[in-house]
């Protein structure tokens, strides 16, 4: 279990102080996969390094399995880090090594013999799938068989977390999917801890199971994935949620009720409910926005409807959206 | 042609030719690789520490002592070779037992080399890929596993360059050295050429001199872009 406990980390730069994070609390469980989601400049990076002290936390503590990071000496510190490996956006391979030696190095570092450690490396790389590329220098590689060998790499001393850092932000959307299946995989098969910094949404829905939001150096809302995204509370994860925002939306029409409808799970997906709508209730809506995304197994979606007529209209649309278990709607006002 | 080979200035550069130049050349090739190996043995080690020591890096030393390592190499830098080789006579004296002759000369060439190669490794090693470093760090490696494993290594084909540059700079310096009784071939384009008038001998021994460069720079070189396994076409 990882206790992250007040940390706050702030830089002295030449004529001010800049916080760039402030108390944070967060507790990730053995066997997580765990988001932290934000956008540029929110300082997740500076986060996940303070977990395994590459900077130093200002104040506030860093706790793993019962023991203060913080506390520890350089020594005990790098022995502590081979259990706490770390995947990179930028891959960070050695480029005068080939596949074999780098996933070698951690093993090296630890004093392992090199016949044993060029064994293990091997098995590692039939993991990660690239077995043939033992002897191929990271330049020959493409991205995602990069951090493929990054992965195998990190996995050498038998972590019990492996923290990436944007690992796929480098990559595109098919090598994204495959290098996160690949992380799900070793997850389930090795039990190990997952800790995943990202600006994608598409990556915290794929694979976490709790998340974390940023904002500006601070935790803005913290929970399964499933509660924050279907029903995101700080403007941040509604940012994050609705990317575009509804900002792109022509204004209200007189008389237009404005509802968001979101809805988890099959039973939703399977109904026709817009029409359903209109011919029990006859009212008739427009679909604004919309958008849908399944995370894990389950199908979660949000919606913009607008619908013409008085309050009654709108009360009996959202009591009639009420009646199901797994949508919720509620009205939109104003600017939001 | 029979009448200009037999002509005595002709006669006398190719019995000079013939008696002197092998070994001058070998003795050119032998002072510049020995003073090269030392310049680096010194030079080496006290580039790490250059970029190595600094505050944020991975083994930090002391500003202070930054500052005055800095201070010597510019130092020792700026010092003509001419005036540093005279300057230097009495370490070479306790170190060799004479202050002239070719071995001797090795001493003043090591000690006008390993400022310029600390600073030729130094830039190597800055361009070494900061996010690397940090992943090392990230595995646990310690300060020295990280200059030892990852620094140098990764900076090898840099390195080979800067090392080429330095054995090619060190060439003309032993050319100078031949005033203060250093053999090779700068001596015997001094001492014919500059004190007894034949041109002749002095041109060819310059000749040699450009050959040498242009085989320790190609070696240098090919061994650079082999030995560089970021480039991927080969």
């Amino acid at each position: 279990m990882i206790e992250i406990k007040h940390l706050s980390k702030s830089f002295e730069t030449s004529d001010k102080t800049v916080h760039a994070l402030r108390d944070i609390n967060l507790t990730i469980n053995d066997g997580d996969i765990y988001g932290v989601i934000g956008m540029s400049g929110a300082c997740k990076s500076t986060l996940v390094r303070c977990i395994n002290m590459l900077e130093r936390p200002t104040e506030g503590q860093v706790i793993i399995d019962g023991e203060d990071m913080g506390a520890l000496t350089d020594k005990q510190l790098r022995e502590r880090r081979r259990n706490i490996t770390m995947i990179f956006q930028s891959f960070n391979l050695l480029m005068q090594r080939n596949c074999l030696k780098n996933v070698c190095f951690p093993l090296e570092l630890a004093g392992m013999k090199k016949a044993d450690a060029e064994k293990r490396a091997m098995e590692l790389l039939e993991i990660v799938g690239l077995p043939e590329k033992a002897k191929a220098y990271p330049a020959q590689l493409s991205g995602g068989q990069q951090q493929r060998v990054a992965i195998a790499r990190a996995l050498a001393t038998d972590p019990k977390v492996l923290l990436c850092d944007e690992a796929t932000s480098a990559l595109d959307p098919k090598t994204t999917h495959a290098i996160l299946s690949l992380i799900r995989e070793i997850h389930d098969k090795l039990g190990i801890t997952v800790i995943i910094i990202t600006h994608q949404m598409s990556v915290v829905e794929e694979i976490c199971n709790r998340v974390a939001i940023l904002d500006d150096g601070q935790v803005v809302e913290e929970g399964t994935v499933d509660a924050v995204f279907s029903t995101p509370k700080s403007d941040a994860a509604k940012r994050l949620v609705s990317p575009d925002g509804l900002d792109g939306l022509p204004a209200a029409k007189p008389g237009e009720h404005r509802i968001r409808v979101v809805f988890q799970g099959s039973g939703a997906t399977e109904k026709p409910l817009i029409s359903a709508l209109a011919l029990e209730q006859g009212i008739s809506a427009s679909i604004l926005y919309a958008s849908t995304r399944s995370i894990g197994e389950k199908a979660f979606g949000t919606m913009l409807l607008g619908i013409e007529g008085d309050d009654d209209t709108r009360t009996r649309a959202l009591a009639y959206f009420d009646k199901f278990e797994d949508i919720s709607a509620e009205e939109v006002r104003g600017d939001e | 042609m029979s009448e200009f080979l037999a002509s005595p200035t002709i006669q006398e550069t190719l019995k000079i030719l013939k008696n002197e130049f092998l070994f001058a050349t070998w003795e050119t090739v032998y002072v510049t690789v020995i003073a090269t190996l030392f310049a680096i043995l010194l030079g080496l080690p006290l580039g790490v520490l250059l970029v190595a020591g600094e505050k944020n890096s991975v083994m930090p030393i002391p500003k202070t002592v930054l500052r005055i390592l800095n201070i010597i190499i510019n130092l020792l830098r700026s010092v003509p070779f001419l005036i540093l080789m005279i300057v230097v006579f009495p370490l070479t004296r306790l170190i060799v037992g004479t202050a002239v002759g070719t071995v001797a000369s090795i001493v003043p060439l090591t000690i006008a080399a390993f400022p310029f190669v600390a600073r030729l490794v130094e830039s190597s090693l800055r361009e070494v890929n900061p996010n690397v470093i940090e992943a090392a760090q990230s595995m646990g490696a310690s300060p020295m596993q990280i200059i030892i494993k990852v620094m140098i290594p990764e900076s090898i084909p840099s390195l080979i360059s800067n090392f080429t540059i330095a054995i090619t700079t060190i060439l003309g310096y032993t050319a100078m050295s031949g005033i203060i009784g250093g053999g090779g071939l700068g001596k015997i384009a001094i001492n014919y050429g500059y004190y007894r008038y034949k041109y002749l001998v002095m041109i060819l021994a310059v000749i040699l001199l450009i050959l040498l460069v242009q085989i320790f720079q190609t070696i240098g070189t090919k061994l650079a872009t082999r030995l560089d396994k970021r480039l991927k076409n080969r």
